[in-house]
């Protein structure tokens, strides 16, 4: 009966994949279509981050600098060197390899340890990447970054769009397969407690770290496409911001879930797109922040379990359920007990 | 008799308070052994010693002769020293069935597969569903498992503790708070499993009645020290042990 349910999901998915194929036809604008391809990009950001915070429960406040490690190395190749395919692919194994090295040697070093060193070291580490990315100017270009041109391939918008949905597809159906599997599910374990998935004989720093690694990576590909995308890098693809961004994508759609930072993430870049547009129309749209905040609060507070998640908690009796009432009684019978 | 746990001298302070003090003591190998005190004894404690939760400030902790002290608790559970917790210590928005499952999965040593899905090993599954069964939760299976009441989680522990078929258990209070009526049920279950003869079992109990019959011997806790030890008659006999149960005021 479970399998059953996987695989209907599995065809709404790809139904949905399907028809996004066709957007192009019917949004031909380049404006709109560069929206969609920020969406499918940062849907893949955020769904790297679900496998950290939603998955294993690990806090991260300087994901992005695994973003910004995709972006730069693909960046920097491609405007090194030839516009082709193959500088591309080079660009990325850069990215996808440093990622990889960087997010091993952080969580080696401090997943062994309380929850936060990661949170800490992690941010701190964004800022590094940052200061780096502003002071090595002869690779960077500093503040202003640098333009460099497209393989052949990419310069249109279709194809972009196209290789960005694939991308994304392919993600999120590989990043479920993770979840689901024996691995991922001890990583779940990992979030709802340690101390037990230990003491089960599972080896928990092992699982951090590579939950981590996977993270990190698939951030670092979201990098890669976002420096695509824009032809361009510069400093902010290191910035705070985007950590925060991600965060809010994946709160907003639903944490644990993969397909609700999808959601998220479509929320969020239409808001931006739509309130920067109304900043014509009233001078508060321009601090579409200050919005942002009361969207956010209002989510965790009516939504606690974010949009996918409490559709899935309301039809589909998904373990997800009992994330927020439960946590909640067993508060209180804690309190109870040690009273 | 060879011991499968041993401890010399081994003492444990939380800032100044003692909880555990110098226990020097042997587990015999496929025997039961009962540890009693009064609240506060520290029993907790020692079980946390042995399996790994916490590092003690003085001693050791020897494994079928082997030093375990530095082991860490992974380790320990992979070696065959397995326990079930007083306080429930289950994956509380996972279904039962889940955390029965997890550690099936243990057992089998699925440690890094990231490939194949978890269904394609539905002999854990089967698993799990026939341990439930074993503890009286199988209809449950499917139940989130922060919304059991609390003598339904104990049942859980002991599930997810059978699954990992380790040769020690160590049961911390498996039947507080359960009703009356289930009491009797687990503790057949317990008895079982001494009855197959190869398990090593140490339970911690409070009710004297109910270890009588099972243990083979039983240690006494008391202030963190071991003040007595023999068979569940020469306990009950021992003057010391009716002085700390008459005077510590249980
Ligand atoms: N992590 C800890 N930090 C500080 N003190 C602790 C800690 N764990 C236990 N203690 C203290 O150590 C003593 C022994 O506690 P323990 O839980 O081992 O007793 P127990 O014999 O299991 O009691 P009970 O029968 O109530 O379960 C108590 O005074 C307790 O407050
Ligand atoms: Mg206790």
């Amino acid at each position: 009966m479970n399998l059953r349910r996987v695989e209907t999901s599995t065809w709404i998915y790809l139904a949905i994949s399907f028809l996004l194929i066709f957007i192009p036809f019917i949004v031909t604008g380049r404006s709109m279509q560069f929206i969609f391809i920020q969406i499918f990009i940062f849907a893949i950001f955020a769904m790297s981050y679900d496998i950290l915070l939603g998955f294993t429960g690990i806090i991260s406040f300087g994901h992005v600098m695994f973003f910004g490690i995709g972006a730069y190395s693909t960046a920097v190749t491609l405007g090194r060197m030839d516009a082709t395919i193959g500088s591309f692919v080079l660009g990325a194994i850069i990215a996808l390899v440093i990622a990889a090295i960087v997010s091993l040697i952080v969580g080696a070093l401090t997943l062994r340890l309380k929850s936060h060193f990661y949170a800490m070291l992690t941010l701190a580490l964004a800022g590094l990447f940052l200061v780096l990315a502003e002071k090595w100017r002869s690779v960077t270009g500093g503040n202003d970054g640098f333009t460099f041109s497209l393989p052949e391939f990419f310069r249109d918008s279709e194809t972009m769009y196209w290789f960005s949905l694939l991308s994304m597809v392919l993600i999120f159906f590989g990043l479920r397969r993770f979840t689901r599997s024996p691995f991922g599910r001890v990583l779940m374990a990992i979030r709802e407690n340690e101390n037990r998935t230990e003491s089960l004989g599972f080896q928990v720093t092992y699982y951090k770290v590579l939950a981590s690694v996977v993270a990190g990576v698939v951030a670092s590909f979201a990098g890669v496409l976002y420096a695509l995308s824009l032809r361009f890098v510069n400093t902010a693809v290191f910035a705070t911001d985007l950590t925060i961004d991600v965060l809010l994508m994946t709160i907003i759609g639903g944490v644990g879930t993969l397909i609700g930072p999808i959601v998220g993430a479509g929320l969020v870049e239409f808001a931006h797109h739509w309130l920067s547009g109304l900043a014509d129309v009233h001078w508060i749209f321009e601090r579409w922040i200050i919005l942002y905040g009361i969207v956010y609060v209002l989510v965790v507070i009516f939504f606690p379990l974010g949009i996918v998640g409490t559709i899935q908690s309301k039809f589909m009796n998904r373990p997800v359920r009992a994330l927020r009432t439960n946590r909640k009684s067993d508060g209180k019978k804690e309190n109870r007990k040690g009273a | 008799m060879t011991a499968i746990l041993e401890t010399k001298d081994l003492s444990i302070a939380f800032g100044g308070h003692v909880a555990v003090n110098g226990v020097t003591v042997e587990i015999p190998e496929k025997k039961f052994t009962s540890i009693i005190g009064p609240n506060g004894a520290g029993k907790t404690t020692f079980f946390n010693l042995l399996s790994g939760q916490l590092s003690p400030t003085n001693g050791s902790i020897y494994f079928k002769g082997e030093d375990i002290t530095k082991v860490s608790t992974t380790k320990r559970a992979r070696m065959g020293i397995g326990r079930s917790f007083q306080i429930t210590n289950v994956f509380p928005n996972l279904t039962v069935l889940e955390n029965v499952r997890l550690a099936v999965q243990s057992k089998n040593k699925v440690r890094y597969n990231i490939f194949s899905h978890f269904k394609h090993y539905p002999g854990f599954e089967k698993r799990s569903l026939e341990l439930l069964d074993i503890v009286f939760l199988k209809e449950k299976a499917n139940a989130i498992a922060a919304s059991l009441a609390h003598g339904e989680k104990r049942k859980l522990e002991i599930a997810m503790l059978l699954a990992l078929e380790t040769e020690i258990l160590l049961l911390d209070e498996p039947t507080a708070g359960m009703s009356v009526e289930e009491v009797p049920a687990i503790m057949d279950v317990i008895r079982n499993i001494k009855d197959e003869g190869n398990r090593t079992i140490v339970l911690i109990e409070h009710k004297m009645d109910m270890i009588m019959g099972l243990s083979d011997e039983v240690l006494v806790l008391y202030h963190g020290e071991l003040i007595a030890k023999g068979t569940p008659a020469e306990i009950v006999e021992n003057e010391t042990v009716q002085a700390a149960y008459l005077g510590g005021g249980v």
